[in-house]
Parts: C-alpha cells; structure tokens; sequence
C-alpha cells in the first residue's frame, strides 16, 4: 500500500485558483481546519467552497478565497450566525448557490454516482428555484407525472476531510457520533485530503473503534495530512469537544478590521501546526 | 398566570403540537420545543422518537445539556439518514421562523434583496424539504410585526399557498400543524388554510396580538385560553427536563 502522508503545504501545492473545492465537517464540528488555514495562507483564489458551512467558509470568506459558496446553511452552531460569512453576503462580495440540506447530500451523491442529477421533491414550492435559475426541475417519467427538483451533480476538484484516525495509506476511521458526509466529499472529488488526529499503523485500527467506523477506504483518499489538533477550534469529539472561548474571540473578529488582521497574525498565519497549537489551544 | 412561568407555557404548547402523531422522529428546533418535546415524550406521546440533538435516540428522559451517553440509547440516526427520514415522512419538526406569513410561508435565509441581503441569516437549511415532505411546526418568541409579516422576503419552509399550487401530487405530504408564539397559538384548520387564532396565552388580549400581527389573522366566535401546565408537567419540568432553568431562560 502507497504512502500518501504529506504535509497541509503539500495539498495547497495541488491545489488551483478557480478550483471548487468540498470540505467535510458539518457547521463547527470537525473540519480540516489545518488545511483550511494553510489555503488561508496561500496565494490560491477565486475558489468555490461548498460545505455544511462553519467557520471554514467564514475564514476563507475574510480571507478573500471565495468566489462562491455552496452551501444550505453556514453556522458555528453555538453562535448560530457566521459573521464572515454574514459581511461577505452583505457585501455582496461572494456569489452563492443555497441548497436545502437534503438537495446538498443528493447534489454531493450525484456526482459521486457519475450521474447528472438526482431527483427530489425537496426545494419544491420554495423560493430556491425562483432565485436560481440554475436549478431545474424534472417531470416523472411514470404515470404519476410528479414534477421534482433535479439537484445538480455538484462536482468537486478536490474534497478537504479531517477523521480521528487514519493509516498512511488512507483508510479513515471516525470515532465520534457522525460521520457526516465526508466519503460522499471523496467520492464526489478528483482529488480527496484527509488530515487525521492520528495515524495509526492499519493493525491498530480497531483499537479504538469498531470496523463500522473505517468509513472512509483508501481508494478514496490521494493524501494523508497527520494533524494533531487539526479540527480546532471546532469539535473533533471523542478527541476533544468545541473550543467555545476561542470561537467567541474568533466571531469577535467580524467587528472590524484591526480585530480580523489581529487574530490572523496571532494565529493563522503560523505555518507549523507546533506553533499554533501552542498559540491556540488551550488544554 | 401565578404558579408557572411563561416559559413552561409555551412549553406545553409546543409539547401538544407531537401529540398524537405516534411513533415518528420528533425534531425540535431551539431550546423551547426541545423542552417541549422531552415533555410531550414524557407524558402524554411516549412512542416519540427523541435524539439528543446530535445522532443518538434516548429512549428515557433526557434532562436540558445532559449527555446521552449518561441514558438509554434506543438507536442512532447520523445526519447521513436524517434526509432519509425527512423524506420518507416518519417526522414532525418544529423550527424557528424569523418571518412567517399568512399561509405559513416561512423564511430563515435572509432579509433584503437575495442578491446582496441586507441581513444574512442561517441559510435555509432543510425547511424546504422538511415542509414538502412532512408535518412541520413553528416556534416564535418574539411576536411581533416584524416575525408575523404580509409576506416574507425568501419562501424557505413552503405555505398552503404555495403548497396548493403545485397540485395534489406535489402537495400531499404537506401540512403546518401549529405555530406557537409568546402571545398564543395559531394553527391553518380554516377553509383556504390561512392562520388562525387557536389560543391565547393567558392574560393576553386579542387585539395585541392583532396589533403585532403584520396580516389579518382567522379570528374564530370564541377564543381559547392556552392551557396550563399540568401540576405533573410543571414537576417534570423543574426538577427532571429544566432542573437548570436552561430552556426556561429563553424568555423572560
């Protein structure tokens, strides 16, 4: 089996300007946050972030990175309202695509399945369609005639994922409550970057799981990023819950720009993970 | 109102929206229906299923900020099933609204122009879905001209009007049982489903809540009064659901 390890520069290295781009996770709950920051860095823009938007979208939102957002909502769950995200709309800075949550999964499922669309009845009636044009919609071809949403196949240049615990070879393995909609990020992607808390030789495994949590296989995956604290400051139960005070200081930053160029020279622009650990995280 | 708070009120009321509907997933949305659902689940509507907010199903009663894992855990339904759920129809879930109109359109996307809104809200997360495909609630705790509009700026959860015009097929799992307020509670069993007056709070006076109210609301001959929490309610609710007072802190 390859060695995929590499390093968050490593991924932004493979990466390109105009790329769209999918990150796992779901609202502040275990996103590739040291692979988010390390496109923060970056020179890339004019990208396409679609996600079950947290403080990823925000970041990259404050950061200049987006283009356009997809996304059915954007929160960091206990501050229900993203405040990057929230100036960017406000400011008209970003186009946008707003999906139902459960058109989201079918559009990230389309594309894993190769297929063009899939149906649903979710988005009928609504104002999602009315607003975007882009979005069509698809008469049964049985005898009920029913009129349905056609979700696009939202296809992905490269999925960002972050798990508990990985191998080098790219087997994934979540350990907390939900895995969210990570594989269907892989599967839906050309290119497919997991960071992992830990990497663990593939014997070991199971220690900690059972085989119900390897949900994510090799064949999904290009690259293995080892990022103790890679999730922070969003949760990465069991490892470790939501930094609540270091989310509130970051929501803080959206009231001006002193506060924003702050917290990222405190903090974001620190190239190694070492460093920002010691910086960030308190234990 | 002398022995309870106006909290346990709404609580009761938003409890009562489950009641009947048997063994299906009850999702509440914000910490007045959870209470509300816990209760419903705990008296009067036990084949309720109830997460715990973030995958596990708890089958006994679980306390405001407790850990599922300190409960029996009956199953586990990840956000990768929550859709199927949704759209098979075994839910009813009670969300917010930051604007709600007549027919029950609702809206918690933004404010202002799609394009560039004056305020971003949350996005419409599944409200489109949820409302197309099962029965769907409302929960509002600031009753005012600004929640209760003549139309709202983004249709997110979808109303009898927009329901009816996309015909029976499209339509037939729809329905908006119960909007719950601080000021009463108003459900759609009139002829063309426009909102109605089912209950005032007690100590509230109808021409208030027509006052806050931003459309003309199906006033019926005689109005209810809300009914009280039980004295058994009231005890699950301060000394096992609410002990910390958490939920109940939501409205003054």
């Amino acid at each position: 089996m390859a060695d995929k390890r590499m390093t968050e520069e490593d991924v932004v290295g493979q990466l390109r300007d105009g790329m769209t781009i999918g990150i796992g996770g779901w609202g502040s709950r275990r996103k590739p946050m040291s692979m988010v920051r390390a496109i923060l860095r970056s020179p890339l823009r004019d990208l396409t972030v679609v996600s079950y938007g947290g403080p990823d979208v925000g970041l990259l939102c404050a950061a200049g990175k987006v283009k356009k957002a997809i996304y059915g909502f954007v929160s960091l769950d206990s501050i229900p309202l993203e405040p990057h995200f929230r100036a960017a709309r406000q400011g008209g800075t970003i186009e946008t695509l707003e999906l139902d949550e459960g058109m989201f999964q079918w559009g990230l499922y389309a594309a894993s399945l190769r297929l063009p669309f899939l149906p649903t009845r979710a988005g009928m009636g609504s104002d999602l369609l009315k607003h975007q044009p882009s979005l069509r919609t698809v008469r049964s071809p049985y005898d009920d005639g029913e009129e349905l949403v056609a979700v696009p196949a939202i296809q992905l240049d490269a999925a960002l994922i972050h798990m508990n615990r990985a191998d080098a070879a790219g087997n994934g393995q979540y350990l907390g409550p939900d895995a969210y909609f990570d594989d269907l990020f892989c599967m839906a992607a050309t290119k497919r970057f997991m960071s992992c808390e830990r990497v663990v030789p593939t014997s070991e495994l199971l220690r900690e799981g059972s085989f119900h949590t390897l949900r994510i296989q090799r064949m999904m995956v290009d690259g293995v990023v080892e990022a103790p604290f890679g999730a922070h400051f969003t949760s990465c139960e069991p490892d470790y819950d939501r930094d609540e005070a270091f989310q509130r200081e970051y929501a803080a930053t959206a009231a001006s720009p002193e506060a924003w160029q702050a917290f990222r020279a405190k903090y974001l622009d620190l190239d190694n993970l070492d460093d920002y650990r010691k910086v960030a995280v308190k234990r | 109102m002398s022995d309870y708070i106006l909290a346990e009120l709404c609580a009761v009321a938003c409890a009562e929206a489950w009641r009947g509907d048997g063994e299906i997933l009850a999702s509440p949305i914000g910490l007045i229906p959870t209470l509300g659902a816990r209760l419903a689940k705990a008296t009067f509507a036990p084949d309720l299923l109830i997460t715990d907010g973030i995958s596990r199903v708890v089958a006994d009663t679980l306390p405001m900020g407790a850990r599922a894992t300190d409960h029996v855990i009956e199953g586990w339904i990840p956000y990768r099933s929550i859709f199927d759920v949704v759209w098979s129809g075994r839910r009813h879930v009670m969300m917010g609204a930051s604007q709600i109109d007549r027919f029950g359109n609702q809206n918690i996307a933004c404010i202002g122009d799609w394009n560039r809104p004056k305020s971003q809200l949350i996005g419409v997360r599944g409200a489109p879905g949820n409302t197309i495909n099962h029965p769907t609630s409302y929960w509002i705790p600031n009753h005012s001209t600004r929640s209760f509009v003549a139309a709202v700026d983004v249709v997110c959860g979808v109303g009898y009007d927009r329901a009816r015009a996309l015909g029976p097929v499209a339509s037939r799992f729809h329905e908006i049982r119960r909007v719950v307020s601080n000021l009463g509670v108003f459900d759609f069993e009139t002829p063309d489903h426009a909102m109605r007056v089912r209950s005032l709070h007690p100590g509230v006076k109808l021409e208030d809540v027509v006052k806050a109210t931003g459309f003309a609301l199906v006033i019926p001959e005689s109005v209810e009064t809300t009914r009280a929490p039980t004295p058994e309610e009231l005890r699950l609710i301060r000394e096992v659901i609410d002990a910390t007072g958490s939920a109940r802190r939501e409205l003054p």
